[in-house]
């Protein structure tokens, strides 16, 4: 059986007197991908950020595996450009060798990069440093919060399998949070959806057939839309009445 | 060359050597306005140490170092925007220490050189104090530099490493307000931030690491110091305001070089 890794029981989570998680529980275990998907504002990055130990819970109890190595790859970069920092510096801030730096670069395809300052780098370069950075350590979890952001489609096709192929050769366990089950399906071997609680789980084919995923993506998911307990306005405030009641758990 | 004028170009040298790795920090980290309400909490240190009767070097080291702590406390619970906060305790502490100042009757404070510096009264025993304090700062930067790059960075990839931020950053913080009280002789509270900050920015241009970055901002800092002294000595103009219209003007020259990247 898998090592577990992380497992959270029952965490509650609020700001400010608002609840952003509600009584969730999961479980990360090594050699397994684990992806969280669910709409803006469901608690996605709060969740993250609690399995990193960034932040506490408000109640709930996580237990972390003693050996736990976490890479963590975070959903943008921002550094002042009045720093001077090259990319191969960037990724020596993990506290590795010149060497190791180079073979991350390497494995993730902008070795040539490597002395250039990096705010001068796109964005699907800056995603790769990124990437290269949380696989340096040699972690066995790895945490991406949005990690194809900002990336265009061939681009986010090739990162993805550039991710489960790093995660397979370090054969860490992942959670990653996606906005889109689409490209990340055939890596996923356990599906979250959240929308504060935990809506459904399971493998990405039981997932996509729940009642609670497809009143969240919809039938074609081809387009993001969201048809949940509640409605939001546009600037992501929770509507006081929702239309029908049909998310089918409490 | 006279002594005071000696004592003054030392004194002015040590500040300047440890204003230029710290500079770095206060505009990669964008903490001007917070360096400015420390400089601040510095004259009400004086006028404290006046009105209680107590030595000035302790107060005006003192009170800045409790003023970050406090700021360190604020900006974590999150009360309000953190320029919000700088604002209201940088000009009311700036207020308190002028009003505290003027209620003193007896006591004459020579207000001028609290503002702006007073580098030619610099005495023997300051310059002990200065170098002191300058060896400190600059063993606990080169101890933490790492750690300190990296919260700069980014201060949750440098958390998930295992790196203690919240510890690190104090430390910053506490490095930046004694950098403040012992640069207050220098170039005085209204000015104290330019010292910190103008050097970094020239050396920007010259740097491609951290580290280079660090060097050439102490380089030129004290070459300001020199300059500006000399400008001071030559046009009988204040020494504080003369080394920061130094700073400014390096720091105009270096704008013709293209950045190095």
């Amino acid at each position: 059986m898998a090592k577990l890794l992380v497992a959270l029981d029952k965490v509650n989570k609020s700001f400010a007197g608002k609840l952003v998680l509600e009584n969730v529980s999961i479980q990360l275990k090594q050699g397994e991908i684990t992806t969280l998907i669910g709409p803006n504002g469901a608690g996605k990055s709060t969740l993250v950020r609690i399995v990193l130990g960034l932040l506490k819970p408000d109640s709930g109890t996580i237990k972390r595996t003693a050996d736990l190595k976490v890479g963590y790859m975070p959903q943008k970069l921002v550094i002042d450009p009045t720093l001077p920092i090259s990319t191969c510096r960037f990724l020596q801030l993990a506290n590795t060798s010149h060497q190791a730096c180079h073979e991350a670069l390497e494995s993730v395809g902008i070795a040539h990069l490597a002395a250039t300052p990096i705010q001068e780098l796109s964005g699907g370069e800056v995603q790769r440093a990124l990437l290269a950075r949380a696989v340096l350590r040699k972690p066995n979890l790895l945490v991406l919060d949005e990690p194809v952001q900002g990336v265009d489609v061939n681009g986010q096709n090739a990162l993805y399998r550039m991710i489960s192929d790093l995660a397979k050769t370090l054969s860490c366990g992942v959670l990653m949070v996606s906005h889109d089950l689409h490209l990340v399906m055939s890596a996923t071997d356990q599906v979250v959806c959240l929308n504060r609680h935990i809506c459904c789980h399971g493998h990405p084919e039981q997932v996509t057939q729940d009642p609670a995923y497809l009143d969240i993506f919809g039938q074609t998911t081809a387009l993001y839309s969201h048809h949940h307990d509640h409605d939001h306005s546009l600037h992501g405030d929770v509507l006081g009445d929702g239309h029908e009641e049909d998310c089918d758990h409490g | 060359m006279a002594d005071f004028l000696i004592y003054a170009l030392l004194a002015g040298l040590g500040v300047a050597l440890v204003a230029g790795p710290l500079g770095c920090f206060v505009v990669w980290r964008r903490m001007a306005y917070f360096g400015d309400t420390l400089a601040h909490s510095a004259l009400l240190g004086v006028s404290l140490g006046v009105m209680l009767d107590i030595n000035l070097s302790v107060t005006v080291t003192a009170v800045p170092l409790i003023m970050a702590l406090g700021l360190v406390y604020l900006e974590q619970r999150g009360v309000l925007a953190l320029d919000t906060l700088l604002g209201i305790l940088s000009h009311s502490a700036l207020a308190a220490g002028l009003v505290v100042i003027s209620l003193l009757p007896d006591v004459r404070v020579d207000l001028m050189s609290l503002l702006f510096g007073d580098l030619l009264a610099v005495t023997k025993s300051d310059l002990w104090v200065i170098y002191g304090l300058s060896a400190v700062v600059l063993a606990l930067l080169a101890l933490l530099w790492q750690q300190l790059i990296n919260i700069t960075v980014d201060p949750e990839l440098a958390a998930v490493e295992g790196t203690n931020v919240a510890l690190v950053r104090t430390a910053l913080m506490l490095i930046t307000a004694l950098v403040i009280a012992l640069a207050m002789k220098v170039v005085g509270v209204l000015l104290i931030t330019a010292l910190l900050i103008i050097p970094a920015a020239t050396a920007r241009r010259l740097a491609r690491t951290p580290e280079q970055m660090a060097v050439a901002a102490s380089i030129i800092a004290m070459v300001t110091v020199v300059m500006g002294l000399a400008m001071s000595w030559y046009t009988d103009a204040p020494a504080g305001p003369s080394v920061v219209i130094c700073a400014a003007f390096l720091f105009s020259v270096s704008l013709c070089r293209r950045q190095s990247t």
